[in-house]
């Protein structure tokens, strides 16, 4: 069996599916909350990692009762985020926003794009994840 | 015939032992740019670690070494407050998280700078709190892993670590980085003589340089006539005897540096010729040549 994909965490299981490279048949072994705490408290990657973690991963994704605005990063310059991006940005932890600006706004220039759109945070999220 | 641990080939594709491997990777390459790296212990709360540590980087800042701290008390942060950087933002760069500026350009990093208001305690998300207790101690190391390798601290001379009563903290860290030593600090009581030694066996348990003794709040200064009474009935000569290390100083409580300490400005720069700033001034003299005199170039 070879490693496919990771869903969640949701309700602090995660799902992480194996597939037969033969014939394609997948298994899904779920996660027991606390495994998946232990897991992510040692800040590996559950499927290994295409990109380096980025600084404060963990403290980022993990601390509770952040502080609104204690994070800045500098405005990447030709890029323009648009509503809709805007507003799904907001839905992230306090601490995690300002890097994902950083590394969606670094994307989208390193392709040549102009504007941050949903579509856009998809196309990074299916590669990158965050 | 089942298959035994050892048959397995590989972790199925996440590959943590080459993640946990560039973790330290990465931790290796930020601390290369740190000559030194000192923690601040005492086994016993409220002996005054913090302000001590507060201190003695204003005084060897003011000497022109380029100073970090590292609040490692992450659930009971006070070196924001000590150094005057509560409420800075934090600036990401390619580089990392860049350390709020204190006085003196001392670079500063503490979960109270993260964390939503006064009250807020140090929690982590979890489908239950209750839960989050289970994993908290791994949580915390990790934290403290990610404030070393991924802020800029860029070239240090001292990096100074402020760590929380107790002892395990200490080992944590030992096991994390090649620390150059660190500063135990006790009063003159009993009680925290007894903590105090329990912390240093331990320490030494796991390899970790003991510099020598502190002795703080060693009598009491009046401000009113100038008069040095007794605090506290022991003594921290014999308990450094008995622990094995050094005493490197005595430090008098003056009322002022809580006064200071409540308002962030680093009490040994603003009463350096009271009795207690001229003994945090030779304390700081004695960690320097320590670190960098006495052949301690390792």
């Amino acid at each position: 069996m070879r490693f496919d994909s990771v869903e969640g965490p949701e309700e602090g299981s995660v799902g992480v599916t194996f597939g037969c490279p033969r014939c394609g048949h997948r298994v899904t072994l779920l996660t027991n909350p606390m495994e998946t705490q232990l897991v992510r408290s040692l800040g590996v990657k559950i499927g290994g990692r295409e990109v380096p973690p980025e600084p404060l991963e963990v403290v980022r994704t993990s601390l509770a009762r952040q502080r609104e605005g204690a994070l800045e990063v500098e405005a990447e310059g030709g890029v323009v985020w648009v509503e809709a991006a805007e507003a799904r940005l907001q839905r992230l932890p306090p601490l995690a926003r300002p890097m994902a600006r950083m590394a969606i706004s670094r994307y989208a220039r390193e392709r040549g794009r102009t504007t941050v759109t949903p579509e856009l945070m998809d196309e990074y999220r299916a590669r990158m994840g965050f | 015939m089942p298959k035994r641990y050892r048959d397995i080939v590989g972790d199925g594709g996440s590959n943590i032992l080459a993640q946990v491997e560039e973790f330290q990777g990465r931790l290796r390459a930020r601390m290369a740019r740190v000559r030194k790296k000192v923690a601040v212990t005492s086994g016993k709360g409220g002996v005054g670690k913090s302000v001590l540590t507060a201190n003695l980087a204003a005084i060897l800042a003011a000497d022109g070494r380029r100073v970090g701290v590292l609040d490692a008390d992450l659930n009971g942060p006070s070196m924001a407050k000590l150094l005057g950087v509560r409420g800075q933002r934090l600036r990401l760069s390619p580089e990392g998280v860049h350390p709020a500026e204190g006085p003196l350009g001392i670079r500063v990093l503490s979960t109270d700078l993260l964390l939503s208001e006064d009250r807020a305690p140090l929690t982590w998300e979890a489908p239950t709190q209750q839960d989050a207790f289970v994993w908290r101690e791994t949580m915390e190391a990790t934290a403290l892993r990610e404030f070393l390798a991924d802020a800029a601290w860029g070239d240090l001379d001292l990096l100074l670590l402020d760590l929380p009563p107790g002892a395990p903290r200490l080992p944590t860290l030992a096991g994390l980085l090649d620390l150059d030593g660190a500063l135990v600090v006790t009063i003159p009581s009993e009680v925290a003589g007894l903590v105090v030694g329990r912390s240093v066996e331990l320490a030494r348990t796991h390899g970790v340089r003991l510099l020598g003794l502190v002795e703080n709040m060693a009598g009491y200064l009046c401000v009113a006539c100038g008069t040095l009474g007794e605090l506290f009935p022991g003594d921290g000569e014999s308990l450094a005897e008995a622990s094995g290390l050094p005493l490197l100083g005595r430090i008098p409580f003056d009322p002022r540096i809580a006064w200071c300490a409540d308002r962030g400005r680093p009490y040994a720069l603003e009463h350096a010729e009271s009795p207690a700033g001229q003994a945090l001034r030779a304390l700081a003299a004695r960690l320097n040549d320590l670190l960098w005199e006495e052949g301690a170039e390792r």
